[in-house]
């Protein structure tokens, strides 16, 4: 049973790291705009599939991945520009079904240009796995550690230290105090869409080569980043990294050692007694109430 | 009489459209769907529009309807109504237990717990192939039979399907027009002030959600028994949203535009088969723009646009009716 | 010069006896539903892509007895409740002459009954054995199933001295109704399965399963899936550094699951229809001249060609050979007409129904292959 709780370990890290990712994602649009993204699993598909294409026309792979996020990015804040602005004074329930909606609309984008097909992309540097005891882990799913490592280091860092940073959580702490102290409070926003974006494209390309990737590949991870940031506590990124984290090894911990079958129902109600312990997730904190 | 005005409306259009359109398959069959979903979308809209909880996960208690029923009259023998009944029952239970420790939560953590919530009981219809079907399905449930009339051709289940419709729209306009209706909209308004009111606020929350959880598996048992053949498909994560979409659609808190809202969402991918692969992309940018541009919803941003017409109509014919 | 005058002559005559041909009669209305998108988009593509260019292609040449074809056909993105709509709609509203399709099993079980009542022929192209066990009136389908790809799988592991296997699955519709054949016949097989797992429809990842089978110490793993699931099966086997004989399922049969799989896939064994090695079978199989037509024809325009479109070939023409038989689309001539099939030649194998059998294919319509050097090889 050794080998196969480490190796459950192993994949739950490597999986959860996506998903942390996307969670990620999902804390700073909320943090920005209250807005929870349903859409935020199709900047990973997005992503992977963009990253395809440009290979497949012949860029070279650095590039080709850069042209993708890029492309990724430039979708982000298009869904920020003309779905999510223009629906300002929207309820909670109206954004839900607007990012859904978005998500919808991406996917189907999606099926139109990239067909029904999967792809995959190559692993970054090789196959060759590494052997750790009885377990083995290849070079990708490092890459993907280690890239959502740095990647939540940047993210952190950048918003405790920098101007930018400090002014999107001003704006999402009091968007009229934001925008009376001289933020663009819009041109922040913008910028939470494509960071976002970039993140989830981020999460694309690095999973597309272990998982392959589709035009409909979006969706799961999408409902597993949400579950991830509301585990974490919405709004609190560093939360959603672990709550990511935390969820990945749950599913994988559950399939190995108990059930594959029931992996996902596993993780599911883990999830749902943490709230019903813990209304505000595992890192929240308690909000007010409205009178 | 003015209250039920609309209801008499909806009525009419129920009795009138097979007898004007006989045998047409968007009335008798696409009718049917339309029905079931309406009765759905209305109990959620009990829940979305006036207690301003959301459930993403409101499938599940369609699924625990029909599978109660399915199972009950193909591996047990069950009568049909007791199956029906015992469906219900099971909703009610399952309603009961969870509701409280799920309402508790807020907002976007609420849209979580009932999201797991459906998908839960979803794994549950899939897993279990040897007593479900899993995947596959169940199959060869048997028709109802209401007084020694089998309900086996589609006009036959027009009427059925549109009736319970018909009465679930009733009870509902009951509700919301009782007094626990006006404390339902204190809810809505400020869920402390109500409180503050002397409002039981958990207890009608509660109650609200078993009431929508009833309709939606009452439906469940007889879409199981109308369509002859249950798979978990039907009740999945999509179907969920696709009722929340409805309630939406039609604009929240109002029963009408649930009914509306399931009728358009119901039909929208029987007309967009015309367009192919285009059709995901349409679905989408039309969730969008409406909710974008109508965020009241369809049917309650076209009454106020009919209500304006008329009231401006009035005033040009007869300035003193204003008043 | 006058070669050209004379094509042109010819396409004229041509094109009119096909206009008075067409008057002869009114159309043949063929309905179909497929899962031209969603996750069984895989199946019901090349299924409708077929379809379409073949009804094409017949009506070019003159059409069925003189009657062109029409073909009605809906997505149902493998929703069953989509499915049940959408047929009322082919019966009730387009009142179509007899219905092929329904690409999963869920959404041909769920139609059944309808067909049955409405007494119209149907085809169906999913691949469970229980659509035609029992033996439904009006009922047939083309794919092999579920149950003979295990029968087929468990010989060649008698073969090879295999007796106790891990088995890994999908959890949608074809996995979940594999599994249980699988578990049914191993028995009778002399074979003992001593793991029993399965992974979900979009998993990113299966080693924790994969390791969990390891530790149950088979002889060689068998994977019932299709979809992205049975690539990933292949390539974390090749990365938890597992020798053991890999078998996967017909749900793979196209080349898109040995380029995804990468090395891993060297070695992988499936029962597959003889299509999928159409150029290395020898020139004395009967289907060898029939496949490669049909190969030929669908990558001109599509690319590769699947097992899967294959399905859609078979139901279109086992439909429209009966009709022809029938002299009419007479509902009941045309059931009794496909029932009483004989030595047809299609995609899938050689069909010979009979009032008991209502697929017509043996096991001999499968081939054990083997993936060599990046490309499929006939095991013998």
């Amino acid at each position: 049973m050794g080998e196969v709780f480490l190796q459950s370990l192993i994949t739950g890290v490597t999986v959860g790291s996506a998903y942390a990712l996307v969670g990620l994602g999902f804390a700073i649009i909320f943090n920005a705009s209250d807005v929870v993204n349903f859409a935020q699993g199709e900047f990973v598909m997005i992503g992977a599939m963009s990253a395809v294409s440009l290979l497949a026309v012949g860029l070279p792979f650095v590039v080709a991945i850069g042209f993708a996020l890029l492309i990724t990015v430039a979708i982000g804040m298009m869904l920020e520009k003309f779905a999510i602005e223009p629906a300002k004074s929207a309820t909670v329930v109206s954004t839900i079904i607007i990012t859904i909606g978005a998500s919808i609309f991406l996917r189907g984008a999606a099926l139109l240009i990239w067909g029904k097909n999967f792809h995959s992309l190559p692993a970054f540097s090789g196959e060759i796995p590494i052997h750790l005891g009885s377990a083995t882990l290849t070079p990708q799913s490092l890459w993907v550690m280690g890239v959502t490592a740095l990647m939540v280091l940047l993210v952190r860092s950048f918003f405790k230290r920098t101007v930018t940073g400090k002014a999107i959580l001003a704006c999402s702490a009091n968007p009229m105090a934001a925008s009376l102290m001289g933020i663009p409070v819009r041109r922040m926003m913008l910028f939470s869409y494509g960071l976002s974006a970039f993140l989830g494209g981020v999460a694309g390309v690095l999973i597309a080569p272990i998982a392959f990737t589709s035009y409909d590949a979006g969706m799961m991870l999408g409902l597993k980043g949400f579950a991830a940031a509301i585990l974490g506590g919405l709004g609190n990124p560093m939360g959603a990294v672990a709550g990511g984290v935390v969820l990945g090894v749950l599913e994988s911990l559950g399939a190995g050692l108990i059930s594959s079958g029931y992996k996902d129902a596993i993780a599911f109600i883990i999830l749902l007694l943490v709230l019903f312990f813990k209304p505000q997730g595992l890192f929240g904190r308690a909000g007010s109430d409205r009178v | 009489m003015r209250r039920y005005g609309g209801f008499l409306v909806l009525v009419a259009l129920v009795v009138l459209a097979p007898i004007v359109f006989p045998g047409n398959y968007f009335v008798t069959v696409v009718g049917v769907t339309i029905a079931f979903n309406a009765l759905i979308a209305v109990g959620l809209n009990l829940l979305m529009g006036y207690t301003g909880q959301i459930s993403l996960g409101h499938a599940a208690f369609f699924g625990i309807g029909a599978y109660s029923s399915g199972l009950l009259t193909t591996l047990m023998g069950w009568n049909a109504w007791l199956a029906l009944l015992a469906g219900l029952l099971a909703a009610w239970l399952v309603a009961e237990m969870i509701a409280r420790p799920i309402l508790r939560l807020k907002g976007h953590y609420l849209a979580m717990a009932t999201l797991g919530f459906g998908i839960i009981i979803n794994i549950l219809m899939v897993q279990p192939t040897h007593i479900t079907g899993g995947p596959d399905g169940l199959a060869d449930i048997p028709t109802l039979t209401l007084f020694g009339w089998a309900i086996d051709s589609d006009i036959r289940w027009y009427g059925v399907a549109t009736g319970v419709m018909l009465l679930g729209v009733w009870l509902a306009l009951n509700l919301i027009n009782s007094r626990i209706g006006l404390a339902l909209r204190a809810v809505h308004g400020s869920e402390v002030g109500a409180q503050m009111m002397g409002v039981d606020i958990e207890r009608i929350k509660v109650r609200v959600f078993v009431v929508s959880a009833l309709f939606a598996a009452l439906a469940g048992s007889l879409f199981a028994h109308q369509q002859g053949f249950i798979s978990p498909d039907s009740f999945s994560f999509h179907f969920s949203i696709e009722l929340v979409v409805m309630v939406v659609l039609g604009g929240m808190a109002s029963t009408y535009g649930a009914v509306f809202g399931a009728a358009v969402l119901t039909l929208l991918p029987e007309t967009l088969v015309v367009f192919e692969e285009y059709e995901v992309l349409i679905l989408g940018a039309i969730m969008m723009g409406i909710m974008i541009f109508l965020p009241q919803g369809l049917w309650v941003s076209l009454s106020q646009k009919v209500k304006q017409i008329i009231a401006s109509n009035r005033s040009t014919t007869n300035p003193s009716a204003i008043s | 010069m006058m070669n050209n005058t004379l094509k042109a002559l010819l396409s004229g005559m041509v094109l009119l006896l096909s206009c008075a041909t067409a008057q002869a009669g009114s159309e043949i209305k063929l309905g179909t539903f497929l899962a031209v998108t969603g996750p069984a988009s895989f199946l019901g593509d090349p299924e409708l892509k077929t379809l379409q260019m073949y009804v094409e292609k017949i009506n070019r040449e003159g059409g069925v007895n003189g009657r062109q074809i029409k073909l009605f056909h809906y997505d149902t993105g493998a929703n069953p409740k989509k499915a049940v709509n959408f047929v009322k709609r082919l019966i009730k509203k387009d009142r179509v002459d007899l219905i092929v399709g329904g690409s999963t099993s869920g959404t041909t079980m769920a139609v059944i009954p309808l067909v049955e009542a409405a007494k119209l022929p149907f085809i169906s192209m999913a691949g469970s054995v229980k659509i035609i066990d029992p033996v439904k009136k009006w009922v047939f389908k083309t794919p092999h199933t579920d149950k003979m790809a295990a029968q087929k799988i468990f010989l060649d592991m008698n073969k090879r001295g295999i007796k106790k296997v891990g088995m890994i699955s999908g959890s949608g519709g074809f996995g979940k109704s594999g599994r249980g054949q699988v578990l049914a016949l191993a028995p009778e097989y002399g074979i003992e399965i001593v793991a029993d797992e399965s992974y979900g429809k979009k998993d990113t990842d299966m080693t924790a399963q994969l390791s969990k089978i390891r530790a149950a110490n088979p002889e060689a793993i068998l994977n019932f899936g299709f979809g992205s699931g049975p690539a990933i099966v292949t390539k974390n086997i090749g990365q938890l550094g597992i020798t053991l004989p890999l078998y996967q399922s017909h749900g793979v049969a196209s080349k898109k699951y040995i380029e995804m799989s990468g090395a891993s896939a060297e070695g992988v064994r499936l029962p597959a229809a003889s299509l999928l090695v159409a150029n290395k079978l020898p020139d004395s199989d009967p289907q060898k001249k029939v496949i490669l037509a049909y190969k030929t024809a669908y990558e001109a325009q599509h690319g590769a060609v699947s097992t899967f479109g294959g399905h859609g070939y078979d139901a279109l023409f086992l439909a429209v050979e009966a009709i022809k038989r029938a002299g009419s689309t007479d509902k009941e001539a045309v059931r009794t007409e496909i029932e009483k099939t004989r030595n047809f030649i299609g995609a899938g194998g050689v069909f010979n129904m009979s009032p008991k059998d209502h697929l017509g294919l043996g096991l001999d319509a499968f081939k054990m292959l083997e993936i060599k050097n990046g490309d499929w090889s006939i095991v013998e």
